[in-house]
Parts: structure tokens; sequence; C-alpha cells
């Protein structure tokens, strides 16, 4: 072969491909096997996320979030209501508090189920992802008798939660704790320890701490380069602080260390819905699940009918929707693929002026090109595996 | 310890509303005439800086030690259509070793590029084509301004305020080209943009034959 016919590959990752996550299209610029270049074509399901809220009442933009990052969809929402807590000064009851975290965690364990098994897929293993989906299964039913959604579940409201739990359901979900901890420790036999997996994962897709910093990267993304940061712990929102939980950090900012700590943050979440559950059931553990002025939060359905205070309340929140006093924040939440966070610029009406979604997984994602430069082909889908992308927040 | 990962209990002290205050000092001071004006509301603190010293500020923020905000988090526009700069390029910044935020704004137009910050911090590169992609906010010296999150060929920037919420163009499979095709939105119904401000506060509706009450 003369020298003029060595040429470099160009192919496209996708847009419909397993190992892609979604609709990811990469354009890769080939030497043989090993990538030159990494062109992420994004945005083929932009839905327009931001536009529509600016056109909704605040509580109609809630539903939104859940489309984000789909697979957590109550850690989304929270963000969304955090803002609106902090711009109106709304407190938040205890009990509703609680179930929050409660919920938060269930998200986290159902992303990295997630995650971590199909990561395992993208690299060859068929098995986890059947073990992992048969958490999840469970994990959802606990969202359904809570909210009545699967997945879109819009049970966080600004001020509190819908609904309150039933007794049986945080009985439930403590029963569940302790068997899925030995489900994590099966996957953990089963993927953490196995051969392939490493030679597959170690040294992979190595972060260093500045490029961490320099790259917007958060969560896991940063914590497996060995930075302790972990917003529950460092901004506590809710009733974080008074959670036991540690915050698992990697050493080597590899593909195994990320992968790792989503297996041990599991365990953690699992402690925290424990103590949630034990909190929950405790007398100061009682009480309303919403703020009670009926300003924010509905009043009951029993007191709509011999209230006339609480019809006029009912009516008016969800007519015109209650109104935020004008300013601007920036509320965040550590949601279980790294910083979610919330920009909301309110003009004082019933709608949203600016609510711009800062989502992990965009930048993230970004970071696709110079982190798989050098790297084989096949070490493409186990880099993407490893980010935790999801395009419902990539591409809002 | 499992699998050579460590683990880690640690709690930091959110930065108080004095250290707030004292980090507003020293950065006013130290950006001088680049700041324009600077607010700490809900505890969170927010410059406003002249665009054309945005790299400036920025690498101030992140290179004094006590600012360290090396931690990118976000950049977004803001639509204001009634101001003569109508729009707002939003920066957010962490320091993790402060444990503080920070909310950098400047002010720009149509017409008037804002330096990129991908010196800086090179993750702005995706935030800036996107930014330009939703509000046309153009920047200078972006090695790569191309439309992010829009379809191919898209035309107009879909978050200013007056884009429309449906939008121009629709697609539809057509089955005798075999393609997608792009065609003027029609619909079906009219568009219901509910206003329900309460009439008593908020808006000002006209109604038939107001208009000659001056008259």
């Amino acid at each position: 072969m003369t020298e003029h016919n060595i040429r470099n590959f160009a192919i496209n990752f996708g847009p419909q491909h397993p190992a892609a996550h979604g609709v990811l299209r990469l354009v890769l610029e080939l030497d043989g096997e090993v990538v030159e270049r990494v062109d992420p074509h994004i945005g083929l399901l932009h839905r327009g996320t931001e536009k529509l809220i600016e056109h909704k009442t605040y509580l109609q933009a809630t539903p939104y979030f859940d489309r984000l990052d789909y697979v957590s969809p109550m850690n989304q929402e929270h963000a969304f209501c955090l803002a609106i807590e902090k711009l109106a000064g709304i407190e938040v009851p205890r009990r509703a508090q609680l179930i929050r975290v409660l919920f938060c965690e269930i998200g986290r364990l159902l992303s990295h189920l997630l995650n971590v098994t199909t990561q395992a897929m993208d690299v060859g293993a068929l098995t986890p992802p059947l073990w992992g989906f048969e958490e999840r299964e469970k994990l959802m039913i606990f969202y359904e008798r809570a909210s009545g959604a699967r997945l879109h579940a819009n049970y966080f409201r600004p001020g509190g939660v819908h609904q309150d739990l039933p007794p049986k359901l945080i009985d439930d979900i403590e029963a569940f704790c302790d068997p899925f901890l030995q489900v994590v420790q099966d996957l953990d036999d089963l993927v953490m320890a196995n051969r392939i997996f490493k030679q597959r994962n170690v040294d992979i897709g190595i972060v260093s701490v500045d490029e961490c910093m320099e790259w917007g990267f958060s969560g896991v993304m940063l914590r497996g380069s060995g930075i302790p940061w972990d917003l529950r712990k460092a901004q506590p929102y809710e009733c974080y602080e008074e959670m036991e939980f540690d915050v698992p950090v990697g050493r080597n900012g590899d593909t195994y260390d990320r992968q790792v700590i989503r297996m041990e943050e599991m365990r953690e979440s699992a402690k925290i819905m424990k103590q949630c559950c034990a909190k929950l059931r405790e007398p100061a553990g009682q009480g309303p699940i919403a703020a009670i002025d009926g300003k924010f939060a509905p009043p009951p359905r029993r007191e709509m009918k011999r209230s006339m205070e609480a019809l006029i309340h009912h009516f008016k929140l969800y007519t015109e929707g209650f109104h935020v006093p004008e300013g601007e924040v920036y509320a965040a939440v550590e949601a279980p693929k790294g910083e979610f966070g919330v920009y909301l610029v309110s003009d004082g009406t019933n709608k949203p002026y600016r609510c711009k979604i800062r989502a992990p997984g965009f930048a993230h994602l970004q970071a696709m090109d110079w982190m798989c430069r050098g790297h084989l082909l096949a070490d493409v889908s186990c880099v993407l595996g490893t980010l935790d992308i999801v395009f419902g927040e990539v591409d809002r | 310890m499992t699998n050579g990962i460590s683990i880690l209990s640690h709690t930091q002290p959110e930065s108080g509303a004095a250290a707030l205050t004292a980090l507003t000092e020293r950065v006013t001071s130290a950006l001088g005439p680049a700041v324009v004006s600077h607010a700490i509301a809900f505890g969170e603190l927010t410059l406003v800086v002249q665009a054309s010293d945005i790299v400036y500020a920025l690498t101030y923020l992140r290179d004094d030690p006590a600012c360290a905000f090396r931690s990118f988090i976000d950049i977004c526009g803001a639509d204001y259509p009634q101001r003569e700069k109508r729009f707002d390029v939003v920066y957010h910044l962490l320091s993790l070793r402060h444990n503080a935020r920070i909310r950098v704004k400047v002010q720009t137009d149509e017409v008037t590029p804002v330096p990129s910050a991908i010196e800086v911090f090179p993750a702005a590169n995706w935030y800036e084509r996107e930014t330009y992609d939703l509000y046309g906010i153009l920047f200078s010296g972006h090695p790569d301004l191309r439309r992010l999150l829009t379809d191919y060929g898209f035309e107009g920037h879909p978050l200013r305020k007056d884009f429309p919420l449906t939008g121009f163009v629709e697609v539809r499979y057509d089955q005798d080209e075999a393609r997608v095709v792009y065609e003027p939105v029609q619909l079906t119904q009219e568009f219901r943009n509910f206003d329900f401000l309460s009439p008593w506060e908020g808006t000002d509706y006209v109604l038939p034959g107001d208009e000659k009450k001056s008259a």
C-alpha cells in the first residue's frame, strides 16, 4: 500500500446505537482503531423545556422536571422546588423533608442501578442489567404507591410533597433496604470483581483534579478523582444534615473507580433510607406534608368541603397559581449524576421569567472529546457509560 | 476501605453572610471599574461587570486565593427585550475551597459580541454554543460557534421572548417524497395561552371600546 492511501476514518456512532444511551450522534475520527477526535452532536431530544416552563405557571412547570433525567425524576423536581422555596421563603415541614430525602435516595438507587449495570453491558456483560432492573422495578413500585406514577412522578410540590405516605409503604421501603444490600453485594461480586470488567475499565478515561474543575464536573465524576465534594454534605439542604452517611471518594479518577463509587453510594443511600423510615415513624416525624397556610400548597380535600377559605385557596392555586416574589436564585441538589441546578428568575408574576436548567450530563458529555482521545474505539462506549449520560437532561 | 476507595465523612461550613460581604468587598476593590454593580440577595452574590472585562474578571475570580472560584458551573442567557442591551449572559461559578458560589452577569445586545470565556474555563465551549443557539448572543474568540441543541439548519433563536412558543415550522414524514419535510406551523385549534393573572392585579385588559374613553 502506498502512503497516500492511508487516511483517517470518520464514522457515525449513533444516533441509534444501543451503547449511545439514548439519541446521541458521535462523529468519530479514527486512525485505525485509535480515536483521534470525537464530535458529539446533541439536541436530538431537545424539547424546549426551558421555553415551555416560561409559558406555564410554577405548578404546571414541575412535571417537566420529571422528563429531564427520567431515571431519577424526583431529584430534579427537588431542585426546582428548592429554587421556588428560596425565592418565596417557604418553610418545608419536617415530615415533607423526610419524605423528600427518602425519595431522592430512591432516585439515586434507580439511577445508579441503571448506570452501573448498563455500563457493564457496554463492556460486554449481559446479566447485570437483568439483576439491576429487578430492583429498579421494586423501587418504581414505591414511586407508584407514593405518587401514582412509576416514572413521571410529579410528587414534589413547592412547600412540601403532594400526598402523605401510607404507613404500610414506609414499612415496605424499610423492609426493602436490607435485602437490597445483599443484591448490591451480589452485583459487586458479579461485576466489580470480574476480570473482564476490570480489564475494560481500569485506567480508562482518567480525569485529573484540575480537569474536573475547569470542565465543570460534579458528582461521581468529581469524587472519582479524589475530591471529597458532595452537596448533601457541603451545602446541606432539607434534613441531610442529620443523616449519617459517608461520601465514597476514589483515588485514580478512572472509570473503574467511578463505578465502584456508584456501588458504594447505593449502600450509603440504603443507609439514609433506613434512617428516614425510622424518623418518619417518630412523633417528631409526624405532621403536615406541605406548607399549611394554603398560599403555596393546596389545602386537604376534606377541608375544602367545609371551609370557604380552603375552597378559595384551592381555586386560586389551580387557576392563577401562586406568585413568586421578584428576584433570581440558583438552587442546586446533588442529583445522582452530579450537581443539578436551577437558575430561576422571577418577575413577580405567576410564571417563571427565566428558568435555566443546569444539567450535570451536559458538562460531562462535553468532555467526551478529550477523554476519548488516544483510546481505542471500544473504549468510547465504556467512557460514555461512565459519564452517566441521560439525554433527557442533556438536550432538555 | 473496599476496592481501593477511601470513605470520607466531612462537613465544611457553608460561607455565611459575613464571609459573603467580605468577599464582595475584596472582589469589588480588586476589579475596580470593571464591576458595574453588585448585590447580595437570597444569600447569593451577584456581580454585574462590563462585557469587555469579563475574561479579566473570571480569571481574577479563578486565580485569586481568597476567591478560588475554580469550578465552573454554568453559562446561560436571559432576554429582557424592553432594555436597550436586551441580553444578560449569566456565569455561575463555585469555589470548592471556600464552599461559596458567585454569579457574574454581563449585558449585551444582538450585535455586540461578548468575549469568550473558553481560555479561562474550557467547559464554556458548549455553554456558549448553547447560549448562541437559543438567544443569538455572539461570543468573540470562540473557535466553533455552531448551533448545539436545535435542528440542523434551524432558523431563529427560540428562547428569545419574541419567538413564539409554537415555532415557525413543523416536520412530518412525507410518504411520496420519502423524507422528512418542513412546513409552516398549522394549528388545527387556535393556540391558547391562558392568562390566569388576577384582573385586579397586574393585568391591563383593554375592552373593546375602552380606547374611546379618553376622547
